[in-house]
């Protein structure tokens, strides 16, 4: 088990390609990340934006939380931990997961790489040692963490097949959408997943820390000929509303850290009810799971678009132009893309269904002037933006 | 042709029988799965040497209680008491004391004591009473009650305020939270009898007289010898476990020894049946087991089954056995100084005061055996003489402290500690030596592989206050229920605990059948 022992010695940790970001930064607009210095914004948030919409984006992805899974049990411990079928996974794929605590509560979600047999790495938003630590318990299994020893980039965006291609990473024609590849990049190896949080086509790049700068310098190599723009945490907020997904912590309150009584959520609650399987055996919050999916829904995480272009930040939501109070919207973007305003909302169902009207009350500032205005709001399933070359394989060559 | 089963019920200890026995004479098919080669768990006998025997490593029990002898109709089945006995706490210089149910003699006795002691005893087996519907049936949720469980609570608050009387609700109040050495130093004298009722306090538990909650484990004895005063196991037809061995077989239960349990089958939540050793599996809808919570989470059931936090909360049960046992045989009749050779029958006590106790106990706190340990001896060869062979008899020594894990560990040490308590003894009944023909010593680690009960616990776990009641053994497993359905658990890791009460496996019983699933 390897636990980094030296990071205590300075407050907030530099990543291995912040050299590169604090070279380019024109706004100095940090934040912290998992203990990492990371960039809001670099220069132009409208310039990131559309790197990744319409050319490509790069992404340090570092202060990601990585463990490395191994053992006799792994696959026996991930299974019990996690409450999707993982039945279906081979090695070199990637899946989406969630994890709950005994009640039932989501305490994070993260990605599944599996490489060989017995041999996974877990990512994730939060820190999840202690519980991943707790749920080994009678179980044979190695837990390594490995955020500091994998420095990862995520380049995103329609041309960053045509970008990591150019930069010298050969063999990503064959790359499926949540495919694993170990290639290389000029002389040192990188591992390549097509996964990411944009919803566009997309890869992750993983290389050792002393391979990160190299990495870095080969992608904007080609920056004469392709836009390349490195962006910061702010666009990554737009776009991955965009594409639907969810942030724990933000979205809604993890369990391990809620307090209050009912303030935490089910996978159900969030609308991430597809990634839970009851009928797989055993996982931690099974009992509570089974027992709430017979029970009529209480409350859904639910996308909505809302009308007009007033902004939208936090906002209240009715079932009526000045009726019942039914819920909350916990993030909401103005999509530069699809001209319009769109938002995840914490709904509270009536009578186990989704209230037949949505109204907003948005207030807002015009001038410094507070003003308010009701705008109707309409519900999907789908994610907002999913275009067709996200998932086409090979990708075109641009 | 493979006949069907409604219940398994795996362990024949004696909460087991007395679980079984219920549930087959409310017309359940039973089928018993023992380990060991006999029944009755910790209570079973056990050899010496092919003449000499042991009728159990529980040496002492208090009377069942009259709901259980009446309903399973034990005394048809040749179950009585036994003989009462008494308990006198021995003294180097011969000084012992003798105690009744609420009397104390000996000599240079004050009469303030002997008052103070009819007293005080009469207070608390108001307490004990008080307590009873928290003892004698299943422990109320506080999360989800049903009406039940508030009537059990409502009945604990009717008794506490108007079954005790203003004073004493107050008195109780303040005492049951607190240690028996506080509450023996305010109502006694006498270093003597404080010895004694403190190591009443703590026997079978890894606390000392100074530990928070030894009132509330006393008050647990209590309840029990509200039934009658206690007797020696014996073995013979009469004793408990071969009565209700009697009345399960009339039930038409069917029991096979030498099937040790190897896993509870779970499906999708649900337990269906269980694998023994060799393999063969066997079915049934309701599972419910008399092995500790400890064995039959992490083992039979196995982690992978369980939610995680549940596991951590089972991992961490408190539960390292602190008492080992000396069985002796003998050439003849120890002579103890100061006691007639009558007075042998009864229950002796080596606790001189209420810091020897405690003293006994810090060595255990820091992983060594107490080098000054509690002794409570019996002699059952002098109640059935079939233990022994004429003119010879055995000797019963529960020895506290002897923790699970010594420092150096037992391989070592047994042999020395062992030597240790016999002379210890011998200061006492200094012939003993000379009639020592053979013995067996057995240490918490040795219990745990003979019974199979994890680490060798009395109780099966801890009885602190945060194992009790409706936490007993962890939160999310009380009221005998598991996160598994349809599997039960009915042993002394249960609520009320351990002892020879049959309470775990009666209160088992009624939940099952109140659930009304188990056929
Ligand atoms: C040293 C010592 C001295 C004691 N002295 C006294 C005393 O003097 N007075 C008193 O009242 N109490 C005494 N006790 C406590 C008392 O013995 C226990 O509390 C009591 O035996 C508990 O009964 P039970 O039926 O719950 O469990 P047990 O008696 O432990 O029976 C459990 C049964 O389950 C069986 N089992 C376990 N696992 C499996 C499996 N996988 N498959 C099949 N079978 C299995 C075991 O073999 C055993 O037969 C003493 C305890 C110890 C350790």
């Amino acid at each position: 088990m390897s636990i980094p022992n030296d990071h205590f010695r300075q407050a907030i940790q530099h990543t291995p390609f912040h050299a590169r970001l604090a070279a380019l930064t024109q706004t100095e607009e940090w934040t912290v990340w998992n203990g990492c210095m990371a960039p809001r914004v670099l220069d132009k948030l409208s310039t990131e934006y559309f790197a990744v919409r319409s050319s490509c984006s790069v992404m340090d992805m570092s202060p990601m939380e990585k463990y490395r899974i191994t053992g006799a049990d792994a696959y026996r411990f991930l299974d019990r931990l996690l409450t999707r079928d993982l039945s279906a996974l081979r090695p070199g794929r990637v899946t989406y997961v969630v994890w709950c605590n005994d009640e039932g509560k989501l305490i994070d979600d993260g990605t599944l790489f599996q490489f060989g047999d017995g041999d996974y790495r877990l990512c994730s938003q939060h820190h999840q040692f202690d519980w991943l630590m707790t749920s080994a318990m009678g179980f044979d299994v190695n837990i390594e963490v490995e955020t500091h020893d994998v420095a990862a980039l995520a380049v995103q965006g329609p041309t960053s097949y045509s970008v990591l291609t150019e930069a010298g990473i050969a063999g990503l024609e064959d790359l499926r959408p949540f495919g694993i590849a170990n290639l290389s990049c000029q002389d040192f190896p990188v591992v390549v997943s097509r996964t990411g949080y944009t919803g566009d086509l997309g890869y992750e790049v993983w290389v050792s820390p002393e391979n990160a700068l190299p990495l870095w310098d080969a992608i904007f190599s080609v920056k004469s000929r392709y836009d390349v723009h490195a962006i910061g945490l702010s666009t990554l907020e737009m776009v991955r509303i965009e594409a639907g997904f969810i942030m724990p912590g933000f979205d809604f309150n993890t369990a391990e850290s809620t307090v209050r009584a009912n303030f935490d959520r089910s996978p159900y609650e969030v609308g991430l009810g597809w990634v839970v399987n009851l009928d797989k055996g055993q996982f931690t919050g099974r009992k509570a799971l089974v027992a709430e999916s017979k029970r009529p829904a209480k409350r859904r995480l639910t996308k909505i678009t809302i009308e007009g272009n007033k902004p939208v930040g936090e906002a209240f939501i009715y079932n009526k132009k000045g009726g019942k109070l039914v819920g909350e919207i916990k993030c909401a973007v103005w999509s530069p893309i699809l001209k319009a305003n769109i938002a995840l909302a914490d709904i509270e169902y009536i009578g186990g269904a989704l209230p037949k009207k949505l109204w907003a009350r948005l207030d807002y500032q015009r001038e410094l002037k507070w003003m308010s205005a009701w705008a109707e709001c309409r519900p999907t399933n789908k994610p907002f933006y999913s275009p067709d070359h996200r998932s086409a394989t090979p990708p075109s060559r641009l | 042709m493979i006949e069907r089963i409604d219940a398994i019920i795996i362990g024949a200890g004696h909460n087991g029988l007395v679980c079984g026995a219920y549930l087959a004479r409310s017309g359940l098919k039973v089928l018993f799965l023992e380990a060991r080669d006999a029944v009755g768990g910790m209570t079973s006998e056990s050899t010496i040497d092919d003449d000499f025997h042991i009728a159990g490593l529980a040496h002492t029990s208090f009377p069942v209680c009259a709901k259980i002898r009446k309903d399973l109709r034990l005394e048809k089945f040749g179950y009585s008491a036994g003989k009462g006995i008494e308990t006198i706490t021995l003294q180097e210089d011969g000084r012992h004391l003798r105690f009744g149910r609420n009397t104390v003699s000996g000599p240079d006795l004050t009469d303030k004591d002997v008052d103070a002691y009819r007293h005080f005893k009469d207070e608390f087996f108001g307490y004990a009473k008080a307590m009873r519907p928290m003892f004698a049936t299943r422990p109320p949720r506080l999360k989800n009650m049903d009406f039940a469980d508030k009537m059990t609570l409502a009945k604990l608050g009717w008794n506490i305020r108007f079954g005790l009387g203003r004073e004493s609700m107050y008195e109780f109040l303040r005492v049951a939270a607190i240690n028996i050495y506080d509450v023996l130093e305010e109502e006694f004298e006498d270093e003597r009898l404080k010895g004694a009722l403190a190591a009443d306090a703590v026997i079978g538990h890894h606390m000392g007289p100074r530990s928070p909650g030894t009132v509330l484990t006393w008050l647990a004895r209590l309840h029990a010898e509200l039934n009658g005063p206690l007797s020696v196991v014996s073995g013979g037809p009469s004793q408990m476990c071969n009565a209700l061995l009697q009345a399960v077989e009339a039930s038409g239960a069917s029991i096979r020894t030498g099937a040790r349990v190897k896993k509870i089958l779970v499906d999708k939540g649900k337990a269906f049946g269980v694998e023994l050793e060799d393999g063969e599996i066997v079915k049934a809808k309701t599972i419910v087991s008399n092995a500790d919570p400890r064995s039959t989470f992490l083992e039979l059931v196995g982690a992978p089954q369980l939610d995680a936090t549940f596991i951590q909360r089972v991992t961490q049960i408190r539960g390292a056995g602190d008492v080992a046992k000396l069985h002796l045989a003998l050439s003849g009749t120890p002579e103890f100084l100061g006691l007639s050779a009558s007075e042998l029958e009864n229950r002796l006590l080596i606790a001189p005061t209420m810091r020897y106790v405690e003293h006994a106990f810090n060595d255990a706190k820091y992983a060594r055996y107490s080098e000054q340990p509690v002794l409570e001896i019996t002699l059952p060869s002098l109640h059935n003489d079939s233990l022994a062979p004429r003119g010879h008899h055995v000797m019963s020594v529960n020895i506290q402290y002897a923790p699970y894990d010594i420092d150096g560990g037992w391989h070592e040490q047994k042999t020395t500690f062992a030597y240790k308590i016999i002379a210890l003894i011998g200061k006492y009944a200094p012939n003993l030596k000379s009639l020592i023909v053979d013995h067996e010593f057995l240490t918490p680690q040795d219990i745990e592989s003979r019974y199979n009960v994890r680490q060798g616990h009395w109780h099966h776990g801890e009885m602190t206050i945060h194992q009790s009641f409706m936490m007993r053994p962890v939160h999310g497993a009380a009221q005998y229920n598991t996160p598994i359905d349809g599997l039960y658990l009915c042993g002394a890791g249960a609520h009320p605990g351990g002892g020879l009460t049959g309470l775990p496996g009666h209160n088992a019983a009624q939940r099952i059948l109140e659930s009304g699933i188990a056929k």
